[in-house]
């Protein structure tokens, strides 16, 4: 295991805005092919700052972020952009499209599938999320859990090698948020995944990462994170009420 | 496709129009406006023939009239001004029911309400029979700038959002014990259109950063390559065709 090229490979990475804000303090953390891992960190921790970093959209600070042992920069910008698929907050900036398939189609075809290969490929991407019905309908005539099912595929169709979601619980009624968890843990992708839904992220992801004040302040088994009360309220998480992490089975890890 | 989730001016359908490649229904109604509006003005009988060609195209697109001629009114404030025309114009005047008119004027409104008439109940046709988004990739495939296309596209998809999230601002005014009326509120709701034109100007921008996350260099990937037959082009070009045989013969006679 240690020796395969981890999926994200992030080392001293320091960001500071041009307006002078510093969001970033050197950040270091690897997470290997397969992993399902939780960022957690409280508002104005720098995680949407981090995500920004991991497919080049942000640069210019310090430090390095590889994907798969591609190192990200200008020279394969577009390969990144591939490797790491990011789902944004809301379904309605990532879905630009007038169609549910030609937004899905959007990123292969920018990478310049066509034809029938391409339809194979939006095709797979919405089984997988449970949407191959919709695939002529407007993404504004969908519910909002659809709407993210459908923002999970469109980064689906590139063949990530991870992906990237940002809070893919909010929002969400406790329906659809248990479907997006049966799919996020039907896929078998590396997942990263940012939110402040601290069940969410016990239920899914056996490991987390508190990114707190732009540094990576905790790294370990999310049992064990979740359950130490000190640090959780020095990094001001906190758990919904009636919430006791140790009465929770671990996520199971992948086989 | 999408049935019951169609824009309003689009009439679900498989007729033979419906089924035309995009493209060369928006050519063929290009030049039979162009011929129609090259027309002499004297030669009424060619914009009656003009009308039954549509009227034939209606037909077999299984548009029903009463669809047409609600969808016409949309040209009632232009027939308005052609109205006026008589009432304003210079030269020669006759006398009708009492009123002195200019003949001139006369010919200008007929001319104006027969062509825009024409013109109007044209493009309706091709509405009804053409779903939006089919309406953009045949401007895409007549080699319309692609940024204006792209432009129309985003402006379909997020029409709808933009109305919402206005309408919810809305909400929020009234919840708060605010009603417009009268000027002195009109500063509330000028700083509502600041308010709403920020955030949209922010969802443009964090659609930008979807869209370059996915790949996006600037130009948008083609995904449906649409393609007419020659079969298809001449049955579409036939109504244009037909038209300005009419309108030769307009200027001959």
């Amino acid at each position: 295991m240690t020796d395969v090229t981890p999926s994200l490979d992030v080392a001293g990475l320091a960001f500071a805005y041009p307006d002078g804000h510093q969001a970033l303090f050197g950040v270091d953390f690897s997470i290997a092919r397969g992993e399902r891992v939780a960022l957690l960190g409280p508002n104005g921790a720098g995680k949407t700052t981090l995500v920004l970093h991991l497919n080049g959209i942000l640069t210019g600070g310090t430090g390095t972020v590889k994907v798969a042992g591609l190192p990200v920069g200008r020279q394969h910008m577009a390969e990144i952009r591939r490797r790491v698929g990011i789902v944004f907050q809301d379904p309605d900036d990532q879905l630009f499209m007038p169609t549910v398939r030609e937004d899905v189609a959007f990123g292969p075809a920018a990478a310049g599938l066509k034809g029938p290969e391409l339809e194979q490929r939006v095709d797979r991407a919405l089984e997988r999320v449970g949407m191959a019905d919709f695939k002529d309908r407007p993404p504004h005539h969908l519910s909002f859990g659809q709407r993210r099912r459908v923002a999970v595929a469109t980064v689906l169709a590139m063949e990530p090698e991870i992906l990237v979601l940002d809070e893919p619980s909010s929002n969400l009624d406790p329906a659809s948020r248990r479907e997006l968890a049966d799919i996020l843990r039907s896929l078998d992708v590396t997942v990263l995944m940012v939110t402040h839904d601290l069940p969410y992220a016990l239920e899914l992801c056996p490991r987390s990462l508190i990114l707190s004040e732009g540094v990576i302040a905790a790294d370990g088994p999310s049992g064990e994170l979740l359950s130490d009360e000190e640090l959780m309220r020095a990094h001001r998480l906190e758990l919904p009420f009636g919430f006791d992490p140790r009465a929770v089975p671990a996520a199971p890890a992948r086989p | 496709m999408g049935a019951g989730h169609a824009h309003k001016l689009y009439r679900h359908g498989h007729s033979p129009v419906h089924g035309l490649p995009p493209h060369t229904k928006l050519a063929a109604v290009f030049a039979f406006v162009v011929v129609v509006v090259s027309t002499p003005r004297e030669a009424m009988w060619a914009f009656g023939l003009y009308a039954a060609l549509l009227g034939t195209v209606a037909y077999v697109a299984r548009v029903p009239a009463g669809f047409l001629l609600r969808r016409l009114l949309i040209e009632v404030p232009f027939v308005a001004f052609a109205v006026l025309m008589p009432f304003v114009a210079e030269g020669e005047r006759v006398d009708v029911l009492g009123m002195s008119l200019s003949v001139n004027g006369l010919w200008g409104a007929w001319n104006v309400l027969a062509k825009g008439t024409l013109g109007v109940a044209a493009s309706v046709l091709l509405a009804a029979t053409t779903e939006l988004r089919e309406l953009l990739l045949g401007l895409q495939r007549l080699r319309l700038p692609p940024l204006l296309v792209q432009i129309a596209s985003f402006m379909i998809r997020y029409g709808d959002v933009i109305t919402d999230e206005m309408r919810r601002m809305r909400i929020a005014r009234e919840s708060r014990g605010f009603e417009a009326k009268g000027v002195r509120h009109w500063g509330v709701l000028a700083k509502s259109a600041g308010a709403l034109f920020i955030r949209s100007y922010e969802r443009g921008e964090r659609v930008h950063l979807a869209m370059v996350s996915r790949g996006y260099a600037g130009s948008m990937p083609v995904i449906d390559e649409v393609t007419a037959s020659r079969a298809q082009w001449s049955y579409a070009l036939a109504l244009p065709c037909a038209a300005l045989v009419v309108c030769l013969l307009g200027w001959a006679l």
